[in-house]
């Protein structure tokens, strides 16, 4: 657990973090709050030459609402994410989703960018963000391009990151008013990744489901946006028969590792199980 | 105020001052710990230090081909790198085990387990040292691994031992295979088998104990350094028992024991992992002797989990013979003990499979028999009494579970079927069937206590009512009632049964007054977080009438403290704390011939009276404990001696057997597997209570650990002896979220024996909560048929019963 030798950047712009980027080549790695990367670079399995500290530079730690999306600095950390009113008013899932990350130690570092930037199926806010639809701004020498958080993921420490860009900000669409939400996780302990963990966002008219949106975190090689599960359940009172085919469907899209927190089919179950309770608190919650 | 008032408030208000036995004194080492004052072994720096690493196999079992260190030896920083042909011309490449075994230092030509040592780097900083165990090229050949003890013992099973496979005669006896250990048995197998052949009712189970690992703060580690000139040895280091490490480095190297100074500095928690002679203290020692310069050595988390001793794996086959009303008639343990690579069990010498016999448990149960036998497996070494004396964890979780099957089988309240076969408190001291003496007990008290505080009836009425609406499918939770009432055996021991090493396991104290009245003790015993630099200091002010804050408790240094056998299995109280009593009681008898000198009338004329001499029958003549040191070091009597202090070393006539009886309310979601715990009550024994907040925090302590170990905590292996989870991320630790609230309370009944009557109580809470846990969760799904549920119960585990019993839709 002693990690190898590197050197330390820490640049003030976005434009020296990325030329440094470009320069420093594979060998370099953005260092946010450090509490994914360091812990992979302890055990060796990650061994950058380079760490790029994002920590100095300017306006990269903010969260504000721009038209009819909140947009969150990368460099905000979990903690900040927890304290926003403006987020807790406009997007209570994120506030929610943040509460079962880590522990209050590792919130008060990490950052909300780090987590979806690192790939790793065991974050919760990716999939979170597929359910919301938020896209990234990833920033590179060549300026900006946005990219929707549900194509961003291609497999475990794979995203459509390039060489040298830096993800610099989240756009989330704000859900309607009255929308019902709900995260549910099921880990080990607190500081535990999730067995499985299910995102649910719904808008309910007259008792009928208008609209929903399912995120799956850490049952696949990346997070997985339930589609086909969410479909099921648009038209419907959210009946017994409608939700049991919901959750059979999104259980079919999951691949989950077999691990210490249980073999692939109970993680697979887990997922059914979160959803449903997921979905239910969701219910509770929508207004209409 | 009439006088005798005023004489009840003098005597409570000088009672108090003391701040003696049976007060909730406040941990006086917390003062340093809990500002980060603590100096541990890793906080020394000495000058022209080096740190030293491991070169760790990736093979279970696998013959080394080369070990080329080339390019280590070639980066810049790098002083050293130690192999097996450097230690074998000095004899060190092998160790000796407590249990009679070798165990390889640095492996020679075969590993044995995953992450063995294969080489040690020794650079400029840590960070180098890390750096170059990546550049020794060592080749490996992989060989088939055993994981499963059962198939160690097959007849075509790869002989794992090929250093020692011709040694058919072992430790303990004749050896069945090249990868069995020993075979150790006790009690009177064919009056078992005859109370077998005839009994009404009988079970059997496979209960298994499965494997983990005790997990302190802070991990082994050691600081050598060698003075060529001197030809002397200072070893700091991570010491459960620091003289039996300095005895044996003796042993090892050939250094006069006197030329070695052996230090254990604050500990962080050892819970029998600090026991065990380790790789890397034998290296930071040949290294410093050979290069004569200090060498450090840190174990890091995932080499703590994976190569230090470990505890449990045990296999145990347990029945039970009783009538059809349930008198208990006899009991047979068959136990299949996996040592993993090397025998390097921690257990006092004569006792293979340590106090495993101490499983018949809380009952009188007029006949017994255990077997046990130990094999090889290619895992790492170690059967550490992990938070408990030794294998009572695994002895209690045998009886308490086997006596729950047998209470289903009989279709009879688990509760009452104790009650009924207990051993009676007239029936102490009490001869077990498996030849233990038990000193004194009063289990029918204990148990009515906890059954009405925890409402037994009611909770039994209540589970009822849900299993019904479980089955009707108002729920889709569980509830499951947890019981264990457990009988420990701990205070090793007297020195007819009780040596480590051939050195018997007495412990010791001396006690210095000073002239002003204050005081330093030190003790044979070591602490590693359970407040002995308060507890002992409260015996010592009660037997001498001295302010415990005018005490200073010193251990750990072998120069200055007299020889113990140290801190481990509950013993420092009922041995080393039996020797400060005796220490104590041997000075104040010579005070009390100074202040007959100093009255000037005659010993037998005087009385104690909390912290003071006085004239029976004249109590304002009277000479403080303060008083008469002054008067020790200023005017002894003639023909006395000058000074006041004293020294004892203690060998126990008996162990002490503390006892209690703990109960566990849980809620099981079948959905998720998920186990919640309702409530956990805890009644201990452990006679008279020094200090009461102390207890209740080892019993906070103990129960978490215990809590840990039945719920999830786990060293696993794969079939190519990979070891799984071996970091916190997936190593159950609990925090104080997960951890249930502790509900304590106790009763007294002293041991007779003790000078004190106090028994031990760090491990209790272990040693009883892992089978009420496992009660709890086994009892949730006793209507259902479940049949036995192996440990340890984390979620998936209990949603695969819910899958088998067919409870998921
Ligand atoms: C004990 C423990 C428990 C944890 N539990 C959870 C949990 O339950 N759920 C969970 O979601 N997380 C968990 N985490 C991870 C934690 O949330 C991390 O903080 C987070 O995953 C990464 O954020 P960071 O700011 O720390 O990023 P870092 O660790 O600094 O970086 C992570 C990776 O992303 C890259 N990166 C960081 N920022 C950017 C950027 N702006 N642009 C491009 N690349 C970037 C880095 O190069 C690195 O590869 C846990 C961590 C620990 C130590």
């Amino acid at each position: 657990m002693i990690p190898g030798t590197f050197d330390y950047h820490r640049p003030t712009t976005v434009e020296s973090a990325v030329a440094l980027l470009l320069q420093l080549g594979e060998d370099a790695r953005p260092l946010a709050g450090g509490h994914s990367l360091i812990p992979l670079m302890k055990t060796r399995l990650a061994a950058p030459e380079h760490l790029v500290d994002l920590g100095a530079i300017e306006g990269l730690h903010r969260v504000e609402r721009i038209g009819d999306d909140v947009v969150i600095g990368a460099m905000t950390t979990q903690h900040s994410v927890i304290n926003s009113s403006l987020l807790a008013d406009l997007v209570p899932i994120l506030r929610e989703t943040a509460l079962v990350i880590a522990d209050p130690q590792i919130r008060y570092k990490g950052t909300i960018g780090g987590n979806c930037a690192n790939g790793d199926p065991g974050n919760d806010m990716p999939a979170l963000m597929q359910c919301l639809g938020a896209s990234y701004t990833l920033t590179g020498t060549g300026g900006n391009r946005q990219v929707s958080a549900r194509d961003f993921y291609l497999g475990a420490y794979e995203t459509a990151l390039a060489p040298g860009e830096i993800l610099t900000e989240i756009r989330i669409p704000i859900p309607p008013t009255g929308h019902g939400y709900g995260y549910e996780k099921l880990k080990r302990k607190v500081g535990d990744y999730a067995t499985a963990a299910a995102a649910v966002v719904i808008t309910m008219a007259a008792g009928t489901c208008t609209s929903a949106s399912i995120g799956l975190t850490n049952v696949s090689e990346t997070p997985l946006w339930a589609a086909e599960a969410a479909r099921i359940l648009v038209g419907s009172t959210l009946d017994v028969a409608t939700v049991d085919a919901a959750v059979a469907a999104a259980e079919a899209i999951t691949t989950p590792a077999s691990d210490m927190r249980g073999p692939a089919e109970y993680r697979t179950k887990m997922a059914g199980v979160m959803l449903r309770r997921a979905l239910g608190r969701a219910r509770v919650r929508a207004t209409v | 105020m009439n006088e005798q008032v005023k004489i009840d408030i003098d005597r409570a208000e000088r009672t108090e001052k003391l701040q003696g036995m049976g007060c909730k004194r406040k941990r006086v080492e917390d003062i340093r710990f809990t500002q980060g004052k603590g100096s541990y072994v890793d906080d020394l720096k000495l000058p022209g230090m080096l740190f030293g690493d491991f070169v760790r196999s990736p093979h279970a079992h696998a013959r080394i081909v080369s070990i080329d260190t080339t390019r280590a030896k070639a980066l810049p920083g790098v002083i050293a790198v130690l192999t097996a042909a450097d230690l074998k011309p000095l004899g060190l490449h092998y160790m000796p085990t407590l249990a009679g075994d070798v165990q390889a230092v640095l492996a020679e030509e075969k590993v044995l387990f995953q992450n063995q040592e294969v080489a040690f780097v020794i650079a400029e900083d840590r960070y180098i040292a890390s750096d170059a165990t990546e550049l020794v090229d060592v080749v490996y050949e992989a060989l088939p691994c055993i994981v499963d003890p059962f198939k160690a013992m097959l007849p075509d099973a790869p002989i794992l031992r090929e250093d020692i496979k011709d040694k058919m005669i072992g430790a303990h006896g004749p050896r069945k295979h090249p990868n069995h250990i020993f075979e150790w048995q006790i009690g009177d197998k064919q009056a078992t088998d005859e109370v077998f052949a005839h009994a009404d009712v009988t079970i059997k189970e496979m209960l298994v104990d499965h494997r983990t690992h005790p997990s302190p703060l802070e991990t082994c580690q050691s600081v050598a350094s060698f003075d060529k000139v001197k030809g002397e040895l200072t070893l700091w280091g991570t010491f459960q028992a620091p003289h039996v490490i300095r005895t044996v480095v003796s042993l090892i190297s050939g250094l006069p024991e006197h030329k070695i100074h052996v230090i254990a500095p604050d500990i962080g928690g050892g819970f029998g992992n600090k026991v065990g002679a380790y790789a890397g203290y034998v290296c930071s020692v040949v290294g410093s002797i050979v290069l004569g310069v200090p060498v450090k050595w840190v174990e890091d988390r995932m080499e703590n989990l994976s190569t230090t001793s470990f505890a449990r794996d045990y296999h145990m086959t347990t029945e039970l013979a009783a009538t059809k009303e349930g008198k208990i008639l006899g009991m047979r343990v068959h136990v299949l003990a996996d040592h993993g690579a090397f025998d390097a069990c921690a257990d006092p010498s004569k006792w293979p499979a340590g106090f495993m016999n101490i499983c018949t448990g809380s009952y009188d149960i007029p006949v017994a028999h255990l077997a046990v036998d130990g094999v090889y497996t290619n895992k790492a070494s170690g059967g550490v009494a992990y938070r408990c004396s030794f294998r009572v964890t695994e002895a209690v979780f045998a009886i308490e579970r086997a006596i729950e099957v047998l209470a289903q089988k009989l279709g009879m309240d688990a509760a009452e079927l104790r009650i009924k076969n207990f051993i009676k408190a007239e029936q102490f001291p009490y001869h077990s069937a498996l030849g233990w003496e038990y000193d004194s007990g009063d289990y029918h008290t204990a148990m009515k206590k906890a059954m009405d505080a925890i409402g037994y009836t009611a909770l039994r009425a209540e589970q009822a009512e849900k299993r019904e609406a479980f089955k009707r499918g108002e729920t889709r939770e569980l509830m499951g009632i947890g019981i264990s009432f457990f009988t420990e055996i701990v205070g090793a021991g007297p020195a007819k049964n009780c040596d480590i090493l051939g050195i018997a396991m007495f412990d010791s104290a001396e006690i210095r007054i000073h002239p002003t009245g204050s005081v330093i003790a030190r003790m044979g015993t070591k602490s590693q977080g359970q407040g002995h630099e308060t507890t002992y200091a409260q015996i010592i002010a009660t037997e001498l009438g001295i302010p415990a804050d005018d005490i200073m408790i010193e251990e750990g240094n072998t120069d200055t403290a007299p020889y113990g056998l140290g801190t481990y299995g509950s013993r420092s109280t009922p041995v080393a704390g039996a020797a400060t009593a005796v220490a104590a009681r041997k000075i104040k008898a010579k005070a009390q011939m100074i202040a007959a000198h100093m009255l000037e009338v005659h010993e037998g004329d005087l009385e104690w009276d909390i912290d003071r001499f006085r004239v029976k029958g004249l109590p304002e003549k009277f000479k403080t404990m303060k008083e008469i040191a002054w008067s020790a070091y200023n005017a002894p009597p003639p023909n006395l001696e000058p000074g006041l202090e004293a020294v004892n070393y203690y060998e126990p006539p008996n162990m002490t057997y503390p006892f209690g009886a703990y109960f566990c309310v849980m809620d099981i979601d079948v959905d998720t597997g998920v186990a919640k715990t309702r409530r956990f009550y805890a009644l201990d024994d452990c006679g008279t209570r020094i200090n009461p907040m102390i207890i209740e925090g080892q019993v906070h302590g103990g129960l978490t650990e215990a809590f840990a170990c039945a719920m999830g905590q786990e060293i696993r292996y794969d079939e190519m002896g990979n070891v799984m989870g071996a970091s916190f991320m997936d190593f159950f630790l609990p925090t104080a979220v997960e951890t249930p609230k502790w509900e304590t309370d106790f009763t007294v009944t002293p041991s007779p024996h003790h000078p004190i009557g106090a028994k031990g109580v760090g491990e209790s809470p272990h040693v009883g909560g892992v089978p009420c846990f496992s009660n709890a969760v086994n009892d949730a799904y006793a209507f259902l048929d479940a049949g036995h549920i192996q440990m340890p119960h984390d979620a998936w585990r209990l949603w695969k019963v819910g899958e088998r019993l067919g409870l998921h839709g």
